[in-house]
This record gives C-alpha cells, structure tokens and sequence, in this order.
C-alpha cells in the first residue's frame, strides 16, 4: 500500500464518522457524543492531509493554524447563547472565505487548467465568494450593527449574478486574466452583500441556513478541484442538509426559498400597515397575569424572539418552576422559525435548564391549547398571528401559525404596540379574552415572578 | 481520479446528507446547523494541501489567511457545538438510571 492509499483510507475513515456523528445529532441524548465523534472524524481528515506527499511550508502552516485558533476558541467559549445566531453566520463565512481564497490561489497557480478543474474552480470561487459577504451582512444584522438598508431592485442582482457567469464563462473559454478572476469574487461578493442586506429578523434562520448549504457546496466543488475526496464529502454532506433545513425554515413559513431572498415580507410587500386592523388591546398587571397563572391548571408559554433580546429565559423558567410547585402544568410552544436561527429557543430555553420534554414543537401543542387555561406569549408576534388562518390578502397568510388564540385566555408580553417583523397587526392583541403586559420581557417576567411568590 | 467518478462520490454523499438530517426534531436544529457548520470547516484541507506546493508571496498570504479561517471554522464550530449540547445533556441527570426513560 502506498502513502497515498494510506491517506484515502484515512479519509474513509473520517467519512465514516461525519456520517455517524451526523446521525446522532438526531436526538438530545446522544449529539453530545455525535459532534465529538464528527470532531475525530476532522482531526483524522487533517492528520492525513498532512501525511500527503508535498504538503510543505510548516511555519506558514502553523501560523495560520495558530490564528484560526487564537480567535476561534475564545470566541466560541465565550459566545452567549442569545448570541448564537451571529456566531454561526460568522464561522460559516469564514468558511466560504477560505474556499474563495483557496479558489483564487489554484487559479494563480497554474497555467492551462484543464476544464474538468477549471469549472470546479470558477463554482468554487463564485459560491464561496456568496457566502463569505453574504454571512458577513448577516453578522452584522443580527449583532444590529446594521439596522436598515435599501433593498435592491432585483435587476441589480440578476445583472451581478449574470456578469460573475459570464466572466467565469470568458476564463472556461480559455482567457488567463486574473483580473478576470477578481471581477468574479468581486461581483459575487456584492451579490452575497446585497441580497442578505434587505432581509431582517424573522427571516435571519433561512439565510443562514441557505448560507450554510452554500459554503458546504463551495466546499464540494473545491474538492472536486482538488481532486480530493475528503473535500467532496464532507462539503456535499453539508450542502445537502443544509439544503433541507431550509427547506423545512421556508415550509414553516409557507414561502419559498426564493420569495425570502427576492420579496421579503418586512421590506417589500407588508399589505396592512399595523394599526389599521383596529380595535383596543385590553392592558393589564403583574399581579392580574400572577393570579391568572397561579390559579390555572395547563399554561402553555410560547417564546419569541423578544425573550431572546431581553435576556429572558432564565426568568421564564424560574416562572415556569414556581407555576409547577404550586401544581400548574407548564408547557412551552415552539415555533419552528421563532427566534433568528433554526431552533434558536431551544437552546436558549435548554440553557435556563427547562427539560427537553416540556418544549413542544408545533404540530404537537396546537390541539393542547384548547385545554389551556393560559398562554402566556413573551414577545411572540407573528408565529401567534391569526390573521395567518383567516385574512387571505394577509403576507403571513396560509404560514402555519401556534393556534394561541384557542387558550381560554391569552396574556402578551410586549414591550409596545409595534407590530412585529412583518409589519402586520395582529388580531390576537385585540381578541376580548388577551390581556397585554408592558414591559421588558425580562422586567416583566421577574414582576410577575415575585408575584406569583408573594401570594 | 477522475470526473466521474468524483460526481458519482458527489451524488451519493448528497443523498447520505438528505437521509441523516431529514429526521432531527426542530429542538435541535440550532446545534445540527452549527455541527454542519463545522464539518465544511474541511476546507481547511485545501490550504493544507496547497500552501506547499505555492509560489510567491500573495499566495502565501491568500493560503495562510484560508488556513487560519477555516481552522476559525472548524475548532469554533465544533467547540460552540458541544457548549450548546451540554445544555441539553444537562437534562440527563433529571432521569433516574434504570427508569424507562433513561435511553
């Protein structure tokens, strides 16, 4: 056996363990071990390509190596959970980066490539480029560096999506311009950089699982390039179900991928502006919402994003323990798209120590809210919004929505009358039996807390 | 190797993704997004491979900054991973060894 099998064997192996770590993501009891077994798999990937044949340059090596881990590690310790979001679309652009960077360097490097590598090359640098600039935008939306933006006409990134093909076209074609080249990183960056911009919060978990798809089939097609299989796996194991994911984030919302990136709800075509719909919200306290849930037998909490921004969940189930010992059954309503990532409350949830049995996904609590007492949305909007069901000209019409407004009685926690990321009014603020809190979640959650204790 | 055989690797290896993530609970979405994140931290490899064998100083500026982002990719993506299911193994300990539900 020569070297080389050795280290395709090697890469086998690591295969093996991506696709085996993959699986046990599936359940809560085993991930632990399933991103730890994913991780082996990655180092055994690494070991091997170091063991190949002409790998050289070590103190280049090391130093990189060195960076990547300096600004790594630290950041992943010390990310808060609420933050998480953001730490994911900045690990996934530096990924697409690298493939971007590796994409210019093979392109550099060689004369006369061969269009079975070429055109890898090209895929490589354009998606690559997307994803880098597209995750970066993303970043600095949800850190809300960046509020607002214009929302291109989309002309405008057709015409860069076009003018990045043509280029690449021009290069397969047979032109050696590097400058080419940089036009093509160029172009697609600004498309990356343009298309995330208009999108806002409650679309965030699509983008950056799209994005994520991406860098994984930038990943692939670099391997293609590359000639290495180890590459072509792990990146095609990503894009694929980072692919799915997505499609599961769009279906949640009833729109396709593409209505999110090209008509988003919160910028283009809000139809009701909010207080149009009418009607009064019935305002209420902290020691009216205490007795309420303290006399009651079922209280379903549905969380939104607004726990996230005030910091909430660890008040939430401090409330939810206190409910318990006084023998009310707690349960929490999770929205497959609330929050700004996939599954964003639940690890904000799982963080305040709330048992993995008490999150209920969607299809699951819907037929409980009739038998509830109390639903308790804590800045939840529009995955609560019965305009969704009924009013067919509504933008979230037809979006399967937590059926809320069935629960004997609803209680919000706002922090004001503004409508939600989409910009719709929400009939269930107006319905006789919701009565509304203001406030910070947080500061409301705790006042209600003491409340709850005091009686 | 050659082409075909590469997207023959390509097509199978999108059908295993399909396959394993089609069945996670919403619950774990947010980890399974940062796992997956991680795991296309492999482009490291490229850098890996091609900073040997690269001339010139731009290249290995380009090669050294794609080595170090993908080591960013790769060692935060899995770190921030396991911190997030700590939280949900945490729960474990709520289940008594031996009851029905300790799996």
């Amino acid at each position: 056996m020569t070297r080389t099998d050795v280290i395709q064997l090697l890469y086998i192996v690591a295969f093996v363990l991506f696709i085996t770590g993959l699986r046990m993501l599936r359940g809560p009891r085993t991930a632990v071990r399933g991103n730890q077994i994913a991780a082996v798999g990655m180092a055994i990937a690494v070991g091997a390509t170091l063991a190949q044949p002409g790998v050289g340059d070590w103190v280049l090596i090391v130093v990189g190596v060195a960076i990547g881990t300096a600004i790594g590690v630290p950041a992943a310790r010390s990310v808060h959970m609420t933050a998480m979001p953001q730490m994911v679309a900045l690990f996934n652009g530096v990924g697409g980066g690298a493939v971007a960077l590796i994409s210019v360097v093979e392109f550099r490097s060689e004369t006369d490539i061969p269009l079975d590598t070429l055109i890898p090359i090209l895929l490589a640098a354009i998606i690559g480029s997307i994803s880098f600039w597209g995750s970066n935008i993303a970043f600095l939306k949800l850190q809300e560096l960046m509020k607002r933006a214009i929302r291109t006409p989309r002309v405008v990134n057709g015409a860069l999506l076009g003018i990045a093909i043509v280029l690449a076209v021009i290069i397969a074609a047979g032109s050696e311009s590097e400058l080419l080249f940089w036009l093509i990183l160029a172009s697609a960056g600004a498309l990356g950089v343009l298309a995330v911009t208009p999108i806002g919060g409650a679309d965030m978990p699509v983008v950056i699982s799209t994005l994520n798809a991406f860098t994984g089939l930038s990943a692939a097609a670099a391997g293609i390039a590359l000639d290495n299989t180890a590459l072509i796996v792990a990146g095609m194991l990503v894009g694929a179900s980072g692919s799915i994911l997505t499609k599961q984030m769009a279906e949640a919302m009833n729109r396709s991928i593409l209505n999110v990136f090209f008509a988003g709800v919160g910028a283009g075509g809000a139809a009701l502006p909010a207080g149009e719909g009418g009607g009064t919200a019935r305002a209420t306290s902290a020691a009216d919402v205490a007795i309420q849930l303290s006399y009651a037998r079922l209280v379903v909490i549905v969380p939104g994003y607004g726990m996230a921004v005030a910091q909430a969940q660890r008040a939430v189930a401090d409330l939810a323990k206190e409910l318990e010992k006084r023998g009310v059954e707690v349960l929490f309503a999770i929205h497959p798209v609330a929050g700004r990532m996939p599954g964003h409350m639940n690890v904000l949830l799982a963080e305040a120590d709330v048992p993995y049995e008490k999150l209920k996904e969607m299809d699951d609590i819907n037929p409980e809210f009739a038998r509830t007492d109390v639903a308790l949305v804590i800045g939840a909007n529009d995955v609560t919004n019965p305009a969704a069901r009924s009013v067919k000209d509504s933008p979230i019409y037809g979006m399967p929505i937590l059926d809320v407004d069935k629960a004997a009685s609803v209680i919000v926690l706002k922090r004001s009358m503004s409508s939600g990321f989409a910009g719709i009014d929400n009939p269930l603020f107006y319905d006789p039996k919701t009565a509304m809190l203001f406030g910070d979640a947080k500061a409301s959650v705790s006042d209600i807390l003491s409340e709850v204790q005091a009686l | 190797m050659d082409l075909l055989t590469e997207l023959a690797i390509l097509v199978l290896a999108a059908f295993v993704g399909f396959e394993v993530i089609s069945k996670v609970p919403n619950t774990l979405h947010t980890p399974l997004m940062s796992g997956t994140n991680a795991i296309h931290g492999i482009v490291v490899l490229g850098g890996l491979m091609l900073i040997g064998p690269a001339e010139g100083f731009l290249n290995d500026l380009l090669l050294t900054i794609a080595i170090a982002f993908g080591t960013i990719n790769v060692v935060g993506g899995f770190l921030v991973t396991d911190r997030m299911l700590g939280m949900f193994k945490a729960k474990k300990a709520d289940v008594p060894p031996g009851s029905p539900d300790a799996k």
